[in-house]
Parts: structure tokens; sequence; C-alpha cells
């Protein structure tokens, strides 16, 4: 092909361009779709329930990840500072993840049962009554709105069309609780998501109210899940190096 | 349109890519400075050895791992693998300068007992280094950073009030085992009038100067059966740490803010309303998430910040 008609036609130049540069991508993220070691193999690591599945959203909706990573690193400084470094298998389910470089604040993947939710719920109105030097802003509107959770199923749907286990049938849920055991694939049955997301806001009443369930309670229920899901007791040292 | 017309070109001019545009636009075919040229040789040869050395190449399920190797100990065994920032990471953890250093500190602080840490200058200047990463990740989300807590919310350790007892042990157990504060409410058994006459009183212990009629009927009800303070704060209100009962007469105030109070009437109204609502708090134990040479040298610490008892 003559250097003149690329350079002549844009229509050519954009299409050979396109060729140039998606080649990083395919050769760096392409194989790891199909290299057999790159998800973990480990115990515990389940979907979301429908309430911390909300969360999530909101999570993404309120930006925190704009300052929040979820990824602790395999470095000493950050096992000393945040715990275990993070697995690809811990956001396996994660559509989008919510990894990350940037930390305005501190990294988030651990920060499941470190703090209570009396905790959470104050630091979330006003970082800085518990933090004086936090430049967190607050959230207080999470507190006083009630949790939209009419389209609850639609979300899950949606997940499970990128491969997220919910179940939507009887063959699936017998998959799950193959696989999840029965108590969580309950909890991930579409059919039953809006009676679980109420059980588990009341039951669990993270925002210190149970007569009312706000988008408070599904935010907290979220960060306390966030990188408990994994027992890192029961595995060497050595186990996950052999993953990579 | 570009015409292809190779224009005259003298001796000593730069040639040009020969394209010339709108009838007079050209470009210069100059050639890349060497510098440039041989520094982007260098990164193809980087690339080469790069590929050799580490992971590079996937090929179907798995990928050239590379020649280079780490070792480290699992589980008792030593094990060697091909290079991978997991692998580095245990060996960093286990024979990384640092670390050893680190590891060196804290088992001859786990091995000494209490009064010999908290007399030797090199434990404790490895106490407070230490403790300051540990107690700003786990302990300041409340006690803040520099351990003087939130008056009314979070107790402060910087002071001398100690509610579940100061000593090394104590401070100890409570690292541990996690306190189950409370204080009933007396918006039943006490009617306004009597909580402000016990909040007369609490404060005249504290040399607040209020009248005397009040103060009387306050310590009636406050070693009496009405209110029976006494049972958890102690006839004297000293205080009982066994309970997490702080003594009332130091004025040290963590729950009630007094001193942010602008005159007796607010003062009053502060500690009544306290004893009206009653408190409840809870500190979590660390069991589970701190080994018990982190514990110790917490406790050191937190010892030595409001000077311990």
């Amino acid at each position: 092909m003559k250097h003149e008609s690329v350079e002549t036609n844009a229509g050519l130049l954009i299409i050979l361009t396109l060729a140039v540069i998606s080649v990083g991508g395919l050769v760096e993220i392409v194989p790891l779709f199909y290299i057999n070691d790159t998800i973990e193999e480990v115990e515990g690591v389940r979907p979301y329930t429908p309430l911390e599945q909300r969360g999530r959203d909101l999570y993404v909706r309120e930006g925190c990840y704009t300052c929040h990573s979820q990824m602790v690193r395999p470095f000493r400084d950050e096992m000393l500072r945040y715990g275990h470094y993070s697995l690809a298998a811990e956001s396996q389910f994660d559509h989008p993840f919510q990894w990350g470089s940037k930390r305005t604040g501190p990294d988030l993947a651990r920060v499941g049962g470190k703090y209570s939710n009396e905790w959470q719920v104050q630091h979330l109105i006003n970082p800085k009554s518990l933090v004086p030097e936090s430049i967190m802003p607050g959230y207080p509107w999470l507190a006083t709105t009630p949790l939209d959770y009419d389209d609850i199923e639609q979300r899950m749907i949606a997940l499970r069309r990128v491969g997220v286990p919910y179940s939507i049938n009887q063959e699936e849920f017998d998959a799950n609780v193959e696989r999840f055991g029965e108590e969580t694939a309950v909890m991930l049955d579409i059919n039953r998501a809006e009676a679980n997301l109420i059980a588990q806001a009341q039951e669990g009443n993270f925002d210190g109210d149970r007569s009312f369930i706000s988008e408070m309670d599904a935010m907290v229920a979220y960060l306390q899940v966030l990188g408990t899901m994994v027992d890192f007791n029961q595995y060497s040292e050595g186990y996950f190096a052999e993953f990579r | 349109m570009s015409t292809n017309e190779k224009p005259s070109k003298k001796p000593g001019e730069v040639e040009t890519t020969g394209h010339v545009w709108d009838s007079n636009l050209q470009e210069y075919n100059n050639p890349l400075p060497r510098w440039w040229l041989w520094g982007f040789y260098a990164t193809v040869v980087f690339a080469i050895v790069y590929w050799i050395l580490f992971p590079a190449w996937p090929i179907g399920g798995t990928f050239t791992k590379g020649l280079n190797t780490i070792t480290f100990m699992d589980d008792g065994e030593e094990v060697t693998t091909h290079w991978n920032t997991r692998s580095l990471l245990a060996r960093d953890m286990q024979t990384g300068r640092h670390a050893v250093r680190q590891r060196e500190m804290l088992d001859r602080v786990g091995d000494m007992e209490y009064e010999e840490i908290l007399a030797d200058v090199d434990a404790m200047s490895f106490v407070n280094a230490y403790a300051k990463g540990s107690f700003g990740t786990w302990c300041a989300a409340c006690h803040q950073t520099g351990g003087a807590g939130v008056i009314g919310q979070y107790p402060n350790l910087r002071n001398d009030q100690w509610k579940w007892g100061g000593t090394v042990a104590q401070i100890e157990e409570t690292l541990v085992l996690g306190r189950n504060g409370y204080m009933p409410g007396y918006r039943e058994s006490l009617n306004s009038e009597q909580l402000d006459q016990v909040a007369s009183y609490v404060l005249a212990m504290n040399d607040y100067d209020l009248d005397a009629d009040a103060v009387a009927a306050g310590e009636e009800i406050f070693n009496g059966y009405l209110g029976g303070c006494y049972q958890c704060h102690g006839v004297d209100a000293q205080g009982l740490a066994s309970l997490g009962a702080p003594n009332l007469s130091n004025n040290i105030w963590g729950l009630v803010d007094v001193p942010g109070a602008a005159d007796d009437e607010e003062r009053v109204s502060r500690v009544a309303s306290f004893v009206h609502d009653g408190v409840q708090r809870v500190m979590p134990g660390f069991a589970d998430r701190l080994s018990e040479t982190e514990i110790k040298v917490l406790t050191a610490y937190v010892h030595s910040l409001g000077g311990g008892q």
C-alpha cells in the first residue's frame, strides 16, 4: 500500500491507526482471559447480596473510587498497614472492578469489619467529626434518603448477563447451593432479591434505625463486607505465588 | 491534493519526502538524530533481555516464566519459584533488611516484661516508632491520631482518667477483650429537679460553686436508694475500674462537655441530660486481629501516653 493513499484517505488512516494501537491491548489483556492461573483457587468468595450490591452501586454513584482504591498491592508496607494483598479472585464478581492506583484516601479493599457500623455511619455523615485532618466530604443524605430497591431484580439480571452467578431458575439455584452452600445460594436468588434485601437491612441494622431502610444501610453493608470473604489463615505464604 | 513531482534540489539542501501539497507545501525528510536512534535500539535489546529473565510471553494457558528465580520459606520448606511480585514479597517479609530488623525488635520486646520495656530506652523508642503506625491504623479512627479522643464519644488516652484502669495489665485486657461500657438512663427514676440536683452534686465535687441546697439533695440521691450512683462510681465518686465507672471528682470530663459550657446553668443542664439519657460505649477487642507482641507494644505505648498508673 502506498504511503500516499494512507495519508490522503482519512477513513483508511483511522482504521489502520486503530489496528496499530489495539495491538498493545490485545497482547497485554487478552491472554489474561485464557491463562489458567489468573484467578486464584480460593474458598469463600461469593457475589454480593442484594443489599451489598445496592451499596456498591451507591459507592460508584457517589464517586468514592475517585479517591479510594480497592487493591492492596504486594508490598511490605501495604501488608503492614492494610493486611493481605488483594487477590484477583476477590474481585471476580465486581463489574466494574474498583482497583486503582490513585489514593487520596486510604485503600478500602480490607476495610470490612475494621470499624463499627456506628463509626462508619458517623464518619460518612461528617468525616471531620472523627478524623479532624480528613479532607473527605460528608455524605449526610445517605442517612436520610430511602434506599430505592424497586429495580434490584433488574440490576441482578444485568450482572447475571455479564457472568455473575445470580440464579434465576431452579437449575442455577441448585448449582449455587453446590458452589456456595445453601445459605449463600438463597441470597443470590434473583426471585427472592427484594425480600432478602429487606431482611438483611433490618437484621443488620447498619444505620441504627430498623424502621427505615436508608441508602446508609446499603453503603455500610457493602463497606463491612469488603475484603472479609477469604480466610487467609487457611493458606500458606507461598500458596498464592503459585498462581503467578 | 498532493502531487509527486520531485522538486529540483540544490546541493546542500535537505531532501524532502517528495510530496507537494497545494502546489508548494513540502515536507523535509530529516534523518533522526543518532542518539535517539541508538536509544531506540537499546530499548529493543533491553526488551529481549527482559523476555529471557522475566515472565513475558503468553503461550496457550500458560506463559514463559523467565530464568530469574526467587527462593523463600513456605511452611518451613524452602521454595524456589520464577520471578513474581508475590514471591518477592514473601522473601522481603522473611529476609528483607527492614523486616529482619523489625522482627528482631518485636521478638526482643515480646520476651520482655512490661516493667523492663517501660524502663528500657531502646525498647521504648522502638515501641513509639512501631506503635505510631499500629495506633494510626487500628486506634486513631476513634481515639484520634495523638490519642486525645473526641469529647462526648471516644476516651482521651492522654489524660489521667482511666475508666477501665490504667495499669499495663488493665490496658492489655482492654485491648485483648474490648470493653462494654454502660450507664443506665435515669429518665424513669429521677424527675428533672432531681436530675439537676445530682448534676449539681457531681459538679460541686469538681469545685464548681453551686446552690448548697441542691448539692446536698444531690448527694443524698447519689449515695442513696433513689439514684444509687455510688454503686458503680463509689461513695466518694472515685470510680470503679472493673465496671468502667469513671472517677467523677477529678474534673476530667470525657463524655460530658463541661469545660465547653458557658455558665453553671449550662453545666448543670449538660450533666443532667447525660444522667437522664445514660450511655453505652463499646470498644472492640483486638485478640483476633493483632498478635500478642503487637498488643504488648500498643499497651506500652498507650500506657506511656497518659502517664499510666
